[in-house]
């Protein structure tokens, strides 16, 4: 739909790859929780077990090299039990502890395949909620945000930033769960070996964290312009992608490569570089780990040496040497596991960047304010009596009424349907500096043909976009049956309008199902009757599958023109009092849009239908043609009667005036 | 539907690396040097803890809680106090403190380094194989190109190299690190207690029975979930671009539920998979946490038994710190596997572009000169694809005479445009043969033949940049005053002329910024600069006026008098001063001639001129 739209109509989605913005994790956290609270808790619960049953295996370690220890010291040199004698004094203690250990353990495993499953669903059912949250509010936002937004940029949002959001929900935040539960609870856990120690552990975590906020840092600059660059190199391949025919019919595939290395070549220093960072951080962090470890032992070794005494939470220790080294032994595997966890975390840092910068995009998809729509009057089917008087029912009958209630004295009327269309001084602009219609007047009366004709840009396609309001008009009345069109519900305006559009979109489905997207209800005899109206129905049947071909990308496998004359079929299927025709057969040859013509007109016998053509020769037989000019009418009147005033109509019939 | 078809012939495992590892090419170097810089990293990063344990045992052995230990202990303890009789235990824990922390800084520089060549080499493989994929598509024919889906391409070009570069990156660094971490600690391990060592060792048949099954479970499932994916986003792509649809017919509701469909059933499948890939971590939990219970009861008894003569205390510290390396490491394997199988379908779908060959490549010996413009179809019949039942073309037999005019005429569907594709080889002929100057065209090298028919296509496309720059890809050394002779020729001066630019106006991407006719006029001019042999106009002035078509036609008549043109057009008036009309139907020539033999003999034609000319009359 890019067709439309002169640049800088519209503020661009996409004002760069910048950062989050800030409240973007609480918000993403907040959406998190409060769709999912009872898998999430179940998760945090399992989460808490599996990572604390990761810390207590030191614990474990301490108790039994306490155990063995104190077993030992019934040994000689210290003491006088044989083996077997001091192996059944520790045995009962040590298989508690061996019990404990099972027990602990089983509770982990089973821990952590809850958690990993119920995490599977989890990210996915968020994922899945937060796509159709985005698809089903997108689908009521005006024609404007559309217009002013590129497909591939929204496009983007539901492909790479969903996926970065899927890093961050899936393996993240889990992981950050998990080292905040073992952080907390190694940090007991060392209290209670060690407070010495412990000192120098908090030591370690201050130099890390200064490393993961530099080196991490750069790293996440680079993964952020690691994206930039990939979405340049994005929109060159689509580019050339679409014009790829072009490229081989002039031979200019050398160059469509070299403009690709640039590109290429700057994606890839970019992720070096990005890559680079984010790889250094994990040996600095691993080894910073392994001097800590280092550190504990020699500052542990030095404590020993010079007859310190240990202090815990529970105050200073008696002197024990033995006990001290045990102590020591213990708080090594420790420390090691706390910098594991350290390092870990900080290797999610470019996933979390990256992630928040995709949520907050996709909040931003989100954020859009919808269509507006204070219509209250509603579309009905209806039966008329002989006497003209209008009463709602349920059953087709064939007609229909505008059902409008009067909020003054809560009286409703019923005003039959009819398509007549009226404009009055009607000003508009896309932004309200540059008005490109200027005080038109229109008066359609059902049954009637109307043209617009004039050159690119003179507002033709912008008087419809007012019809079925994807945009409001700025100034001036719209009425339809008399009603102002303000007033009356969206959707059912819409319904009671038939449009094909200029470019014509097809969606993946069969021919018959993309005939019945005009009417839903509408068999599949209508559907050929109206393909048959359409002139589709012969090349239809000569489809591989008839009606039942599959159509994909679009309808790519048919020609311009065949596509043009499904899009008719299928607006001619929904049978509306109004039609509009935007350049509906330009792609068709003149003797079978001659023959699309007598099918249509027929349809739309004594209703109201608008013609934009650029061919003259399409809107020769209408009632009126209105020429345009710069949002002006400057001409109206039948073809015989425009001919014979010899102005702009004139010259561009006889071609003495070009169309551009 | 292109990409279904396709995955049915998945390539093997080997072939697969084989095909990628084609575009590793001046990486190599930094490929292999990373995992030998990481090696050496772990090796010292495996030292560690065993020096800790000497330290330790040292430690005891000098302060005396330990009289048996055993003999390297000693010679170490003689070695660091440097022959002095009472060996000074700080000097000993200082030296070893020296020695650790030398070995950590080593060990930090080999992982910073192979970061950096790790870096390099994945980011430069990325590189590489994103180049062979588009040289491989700038090679693709028509054929090629209709196959594979332009969305399509751009997700492997994208995403799909995306995932294989994480993977390679895994590969020659976390998957060199985590066996050989694996492996060193289990060594490290059996140098401490060989019988305690084996308890690991018999975990691992279990661990690979598992992760087995889960692989050859998952990669399937994966695979069909990827193209469920994809076929989402299409319909997501489908209905952004359709919206004005979607509105006009009020189909918010249908589309919502359509969608919500499609998203539930990518849901529920990615649910399945990723539970199957969840049982690793259980999995990897239960194999070490039942080994480490087993190695402190294997290891509580030997020391007490043996009271500390086969194992110390201290030792079965350091054994627990290997335990936690080998679980990392498994970890890591995990994680690498979960890469592995996701990036598989990737790594599948660039190979399918990447061997996918050209249907349409220059001969051996090709001709490299052509002559004239003359052009001749000869019994040739045509049809898309081998499995199509119906020829696009059939029967067709042309003979177009050098710097002759030919105008096409025929209904929508009738196979103009597959006629004309078939004269610069956009598509081979499925038999008879089309030769242009008395050559088959297949016989030319395609550059040559290419440059001397010039076809301006009814889907036409301008490229972002200038007006100029446009136009020099019709002659890359085009002089400014021949590229404006070509757009006066195109009646393109007039309108350029208008911009405030002039030439230098850039053309927005798909041409937004100029109006149908002018972008019309601009390929022309483009086309024409390439002073073709023959030109074909495929419907190239619909959008321009009936006056300017003429004017164009006049051009192209006294300027290029020798060039062959063929004129494919809705108007009559576009064709009537042809040397010969074509009417086409049905992927038949019905009638051929002079407008003044048509309008008498043929009724299709009659009505044509009239329909378009009742005003005339």
């Amino acid at each position: 739909m890019a067709m439309k739209t002169p640049a800088g109509r519209g503020a661009n989605m996409r004002g760069g790859h910048g950062r989050a913005k800030k409240g973007t994790m609480g918000r993403l956290l907040a959406m998190l929780i409060k769709n999912n609270k009872k898998l999430l808790s179940v998760i945090v619960v399992c989460l808490f077990i599996s990572s604390v049953t990761g810390v207590m295996s030191s614990l474990f370690l301490n108790n039994i090299l306490t155990k063995l220890s104190e077993g030992l010291e019934l040994l000689p040199p210290s003491g006088n039990l044989t083996t077997a004698e001091a192996w059944n004094t520790i045995l009962p203690d040590l298989m508690k502890i061996f019990i404990t250990m099972i027990c602990v353990y089983v509770a982990g495993i089973i821990a952590s395949f809850i958690y990993t499953r119920l995490m599977a669903t989890l990210t996915q059912t968020f994922l899945h909620q937060i796509r159709t949250s985005m698809f089903n509010k997108m689908q009521f936002y005006p024609i404007r945000f559309f217009d002013t937004n590129k497909t591939g940029d929204i496009m983007s949002v539901y492909t790479n930033d969903t996926d970065a959001l899927r890093q961050l929900v899936s393996q993240s935040i889990p992981s950050l769960l998990t080292a905040t539960i073992s952080v907390i609870t190694l940090l007991i856990l060392m209290f209670s070996f060690s407070i010495w120690l412990s000192l120098v552990i908090f030591l370690g975590i201050f130099v890390m964290s200064m490393v993961t906020k530099s080196v991490g840092g750069n790293s996440a600059k680079y993964f952020m312009r690691q994206q930039n660059s990939l979405g340049k190199e994005e929109g060159y391949i689509q580019e050339m992608m679409r014009g790829q025919k072009v490229i081989k019919v002039f031979c200019h595939e050398e160059e469509s490569i070299e403009g690709f290395d640039e590109k290429n070549e700057q994606l890839c220093e970019d992720s070096r570089k990005a890559h680079m960072f984010a790889n250094i951080l994990m040996p600095i962090m691993g080894n910073l780990g392994n001097l800590l470890y280092v550190l504990i032992a020699f500052v542990g070794g030095l404590l020993v040496v010079l007859g310190a005494r240990n202090l815990t939470i529970t105050g200073f220790q008696e002197y024990n040497p033995t006990a001290f080294l045990v102590t020591i032994m213990s708080f090594l595997p420790i420390s090691k596991q706390f910098t594991a966890q350290i390092s870990q975390t900080s290797q999610q840092l470019n996933s979390i960047v990256m992630g928040l910068a995709g949520a907050s995009r996709i909040f931003e998809l989100m954020d859009h304010d919808p269509e507006t729509d204070n219509g209250y009057v509603t579309l009905v089917r209806c039966r008329i009596a002989e006497d003209g008087t209008i009463t709602e029912c349920e059953e087709r009958t064939g007609h229909w009424a505008w059902k409008h209630p009067h909020k003054a004295d809560g009286t409703i009327t019923y005003t039959e349907l009819k398509g007549d269309i009226q404009m009055f001084d009607v000003d508009f602009g896309y932004v309200p500096e540059k008005i490109v219609l200027h005080d038109i007047n229109l008066y359609a009366n059902p049954g009637q043909k109307i043209a617009f004709v004039g050159a690119t840009g003179a507002g033709k396609t912008t008087i419809t976009n007012l019809i079925n309001r994807f945009y409001d008009i700025a100034d001036g009345k719209i009425r339809y049956d008399g009603i102002n069109i303000n007033k009356i519900k969206k959707a059912d305006l819409r319904r009671s309008l038939g449009i094909v559009l200029q470019d014509t979109n097809l969606f993946t489905g069969t021919v018959m199902e993309n005939i019945r997207y005009g009417r839903l209800s509408a068999s599949d005899e209508d559907c050929i009757a109206a393909a048959k109206l359409a002139y589709a129905d012969d090349f239809i049947r000569r489809l591989p599958d008839g009606y039942n071909t599959m159509l994909t990308s679009d309808g790519a496998n048919l020609s311009q023109g065949q596509r043009q004359l499904l899009s008719i079929a299928r607006a001619a299927v929904k049978d509306a009092p109004v039609m509009i025709l935007d350049e509906a057969t330009s792609s068709i040859d003149t003797r079978t849009e001659a023959l699309v013509q007598k099918g249509t007109d027929r349809l739309m016998e004594g209703r109201t239908v608008f013609v934009i053509a650029h061919r003259l020769s399409t809107v020769q037989n209408s009632d009126v043609i209105m020429v345009l000019e710069y949002g002006n009418i400057i001409e109206r009147g039948s073809h015989e009667e425009l001919i014979a005033k010899r102005g702009k109509y004139y010259q561009l019939y006889t071609g003495a005036f070009e169309l551009e | 539907m292109k990409r279904k078809q396709k995955n049915k012939t998945s390539a093997g495992f080997i072939p697969l690396i084989k095909t990628l590892g084609g575009s590793i090419r001046e990486y190599k170097k930094a490929s292999i040097l990373t995992p030998l810089f990481v090696m050496v990293e772990v090796v010292l990063e495996c030292l560690i803890p065993y020096i800790m344990t000497l330290l330790l045992g040292t430690i005891s052995y000098i302060s005396g809680t330990n009289q048996n230990s055993d003999p390297l202990i000693e010679k170490i303890v003689i070695f660091l106090s440097h022959g002095a009789a009472e060996p000074n235990l700080l000097l000993v824990i200082l030296q070893f403190g020296l020695g650790l922390i030398f070995t950590a800084f080593v060990s930090l520089l080999c992982g910073a380094r192979s970061g950096k060549y790790c870096a390099t080499a994945s980011s430069g493989f990325a590189k590489n194989l994103r180049k062979d994929i588009y040289s491989r598509i700038q090679g693709f024919s028509f054929s090629n190109i209709d196959k594979f889906s332009t969305a399509s391409l751009v997700t492997r070009l994208t995403t799909d190299v995306t995932n294989v570069e994480m993977s390679y990156m895994m590969i020659i660094r976390t998957a060199i690190r985590a066996p050989f971490m694996l492996i060193f600690s289990l060594i490290m391990a059996f140098t401490i207690n060989a019988q305690m060592a084996l308890i690991f060792l018999c975990t691992s048949p279990i661990l690979a029975i598992g992760l087995y099954f889960i692989m050859t479970k998952a990669i399937p499932f994966f695979n069909r979930i990827f193209h469920k994916y994809d076929a989402m986003n299409e319909s997501v792509e489908e209905n952004v671009r359709g919206m004005r649809v979607v509105k006009s017919y009020v189909r918010e509701d249908y589309e919502m539920e359509k969608f919500e469909k499609a998203s539930s059933s990518v849901k529920e499948d990615f649910v399945k998979a990723e539970k199957l890939i969840a049982l690793n971590t259980p999995l990897m939990n239960f194999c070490v946490y039942f080994g480490i219970i087993a190695i402190y009861i294997v290891g509580s008894i030997l020391i007490i038994k043996s009271n500390q003569s086969l194992l110390q205390l201290t030792e079965l510290q350091s054994f627990m710190t290997y335990s936690f390396q080998i679980l990392m490491s498994l970890m890591m394997v995990s994680m690498i596997m979960v890469m592995v199988i996701m990036s598989y379908a990737s790594a599948q779908r660039i190979c399918e572009v990447l061997n996918e060959k050209s249907s349409i490549l220059s001969p051996e010996n090709a001709v490299t000169e052509v002559k004239d413009g003359s052009v001749e179809f000869d019994n040739v019949n045509f049809k898309y694809s081998e499995k199509a039942e119906n020829y696009a073309l059939s029967d067709i037999n042309l003979k177009i005479e050098s710097g002759e005019t030919v105008g096409i005429i025929g209904a929508t569907g009738s196979s103009k445009t597959s006629l004309v594709q078939l004269i610069p080889r956009l598509y081979d002929v499925n038999e008879g043969s089309v030769k242009v100057a008395g050559v088959d065209v297949r016989n030319y090298d395609l550059e040559v033949l290419r440059n001397a028919v010039a076809m301006v296509l009814q889907k036409n496309v301008l490229f972002s940049g200038t007006i100029k720059e446009n136009m020099r890809w019709g002659d890359k050394n085009a002089t400014d005053e021949e590229i404006m002779h070509a757009c006066k020729l195109a009646q393109a001066d007039e309108f350029i002329q208008g911009f405030p630019d002039k030439y230098d106006t850039y053309i927005e991407q798909g041409g937004v910024n100029v109006s149908g006719g002018q972008k019309q006029r601009l390929c022309i001019a483009r086309a024409l600069l390439k002073k073709p042999k023959i030109l074909i106009l495929d419907d190239s002035t619909s959008a321009v006026d009936t006056k300017t078509d003429a004017l164009i036609r006049q051009a192209l008549r006294s300027y290029m008098p020798e060039t062959t043109k063929i004129i494919i057009a809705q108007r009559i008036a576009s064709v009537q001063e042809a040397d010969k009309i074509l009417i086409m139907d049905g992927g038949t020539i019905t009638a051929m001639g002079k407008h003044e033999d048509l309008i008498k003999n043929n009724a299709i034609y009659k009505e044509l001129y009239y329909s378009q000319n009742k005003e005339a009359k």
